[in-house]
């Protein structure tokens, strides 16, 4: 845990260079569509700021989420951020355990009540049995935490939108932040994992500005998830030219062509992996051969097989159709019969008549 | 459940069960009434085979009607041909009908795709476009001016669904989609089931006029 008082210091005492530092600036502001003009000033305000007291809770979740941000391969400034800031409490790093862990959290949201900022990876089984911490269900503690919390943001697709533990047949009744907390500032950044690079630059931005970023209809950062993966990916020009791998060991995956027909959910993926990519800008999952799953989307689980394309029809089941065409021949069949029967009468009454 | 879950759904899969009920229905609904046998002697020993010629003798106007006819038929096979290469030739069409019936083949790159849809819509506005001034010869019904809309809504959203216009490209899509899922449910109980009864109603006056000795 840093012990520097601001920003400015803890970076330097790492070796970070001012150039390296406001380059950072720039590629935020310009990832957070912050004008360019405004970086010296972000520059300075993230230099100056102080260091922000951050609760961390870990519902229902598989840690993937930690694991992405921290696990970088060389400590970037996004890393150094996530060091700067006051976690005075996460389960996965904090060195204490037990009873001195839940005596941190409980002092951090007396001490910085209204002030502290709370990070939520993971989603909430309303049957509170189901994930308990220390004696306590998620429900409580998240009910009791976000009370103090001065805004929340959702990390992962699980405290955003319920994530794989929503899933059907949601055994554990789960649900995201959001349909438990109306009354704070909540901003979800979804992905299994998200992006690291779209954590801390929320962070940053409410660093700088105080408040939380403009967000699309589902809550999520526009800078980050304004545009669709397909719109950004670099197989693209395959697509327009109908030229698609067919399967994952063809010629077409061999040269890198659009992996559409393979399930790619990237035409209604909102997130911006095709640009920042992950591994600090080496790879993102289509460039690594596989499909986009839509892991940032709601109900992605839910949303038919991961290698089924994005136009192929989501049906229950075949026999259906079957069905409506005996459907289909039993009441042609009985309209037919009625009106043959109609037309005889009416012959025999046109004839008796004769 | 997302637009677009619904769309690619509930909404689709019950508008090809409606489509196919609803076809075989109608299909079988007016062929068991058939007029029975002529008892008359045929005029021409080979009224059944002439019959059957007629579905594709019809396929152009003779030439007496060529004046007054050329231009909607040129249209209309412009505006059917077009229509067919857009429905089976893209690659998103391709895989809908891949994920319902398992078959599949190549598809044209989406630049031929969409010249492809440009020339359907253009040739079905073209259309309307004499049906609305020549009143007199059409005597439409608000059936002709439904089933127009119900083909051109899918070719209007899924060129803007393509060309990403109005919406975000995923409720473009499930707009799309709807607009197709009313296309099918329509298509039984309209005008758009001539795609069956030209088959018949060809064959039925072939076999007719040829029995009475009528060269057609």
């Amino acid at each position: 845990m840093a012990t520097a008082a601001t920003l400015g210091e803890l970076l330097r005492s790492q070796g970070i260079s001012r150039r390296a530092f406001l380059k950072f600036c720039s590629a935020t502001a310009s990832m957070m569509a912050i004008p360019a003009g405004m970086v010296p000033a972000m520059a300075e305000a993230l230099e100056k700021a102080q260091r922000q007291s951050v609760i961390w809770m870990s519902f229902q979740e598989c840690t993937g989420c930690t694991e992405a941000l921290l696990r970088s391969n060389a400590p970037s400034i996004e890393s150094l951020i996530f060091d700067f800031i006051s976690l005075d409490y996460h389960h996965t790093l904090q060195a204490a355990s037990g009873r001195a862990a839940e005596a941190a959290r409980e002092e951090a949201m007396h001490a910085h009540a209204g002030d502290y900022l709370l990070l939520v990876d993971g989603s909430i089984p309303m049957v509170k049995a189901y994930s308990t911490i220390a004696g306590i269900s998620n429900l409580d503690m998240l009910l009791e935490t976000a009370a103090g919390a001065s805004a929340i943001i959702a990390v992962g697709t699980c405290a955003a939108y319920g994530g794989l533990p929503k899933a059907a047949p949601n055994p554990t009744q789960a649900v995201s932040v959001e349909e438990l907390i109306t009354d704070k500032p909540i901003i979800n950044i979804p992905g299994c994992p998200p992006l690291p690079l779209a954590i801390t630059g929320v962070i940053a931005h409410y660093l700088t500005m105080g408040t939380l970023p403009q967000v699309d209809h589902i809550g999520r950062p526009l800078s980050f998830f304004g545009e669709n993966i397909h719109d950004r990916c670099y197989r693209r020009p395959f697509y327009d030219r109908g030229l698609f791998a067919e399967t994952f060991d063809d010629e077409g995956a061999r040269k890198g062509w659009c992996l559409y027909k393979l399930g790619c959910k990237a035409p209604e993926t909102y997130n911006a992996c095709a640009h920042v990519k992950w591994n600090d800008g080496v790879s993102f999952p289509i460039q690594s051969g596989h499909g986009c799953i839509g892991c940032s989307e709601p109900n992605f689980w839910d949303k038919g097989g991961i290698y089924d394309s994005v136009p192929m029809g989501q049906f229950g089941s075949g026999p259906k159709i079957g069905a409506a065409a005996t459907v289909g021949v039993v009441v042609g069949a009985g309209a037919a019969a009625l009106a043959r029967g109609k037309k005889h009468k009416t012959e025999a009454d046109l004839h008796s008549g004769d | 459940m997302t637009l677009l879950d619904f769309a690619r759904g509930p909404a689709i899969h019950w508008s090809l069960i409606i489509l196919i009920a609803g076809t075989i229905w109608r299909l079988l609904g007016v062929l068991v009434l058939t007029r029975g046998a002529d008892l008359s002697r045929p005029r021409d020993a080979f009224g059944n085979f002439k019959g059957y010629r007629t579905v594709f003798s019809r396929a152009w106007p003779s030439g007496e009607f060529t004046t007054a006819t050329r231009y909607q038929t040129a249209m209309a096979y412009v505006f059917h041909i077009a229509t067919l290469i857009v429905v089976i030739g893209i690659v998103p069409h391709i895989e809908f009908i891949t994920g319902l019936t398992g078959l599949s083949w190549p598809g044209l790159p989406n630049a031929a795709g969409v010249a492809v849809g440009v020339i359907a819509l253009v040739s079905l506005l073209a259309l309307i476009m004499r049906r609305v001034s020549k009143p007199a010869i059409y005597c439409s019904t608000w059936g002709d001016y439904f089933a127009w809309v119900v083909i051109a809504a899918p070719l209007v959203t899924g060129l803007m669904a393509f060309a990403h216009l109005g919406p975000r490209y995923e409720t473009m899509l499930a707009i799309h989609i709807l607009s197709v899922a009313l296309l099918f449910a329509w298509f039984p109980f309209g005008k758009l089931m001539h795609a069956f009864w030209f088959v018949f109603s060809r064959a039925q006056s072939g076999v007719a006029y040829a029995h009475k000795g009528v060269r057609i």
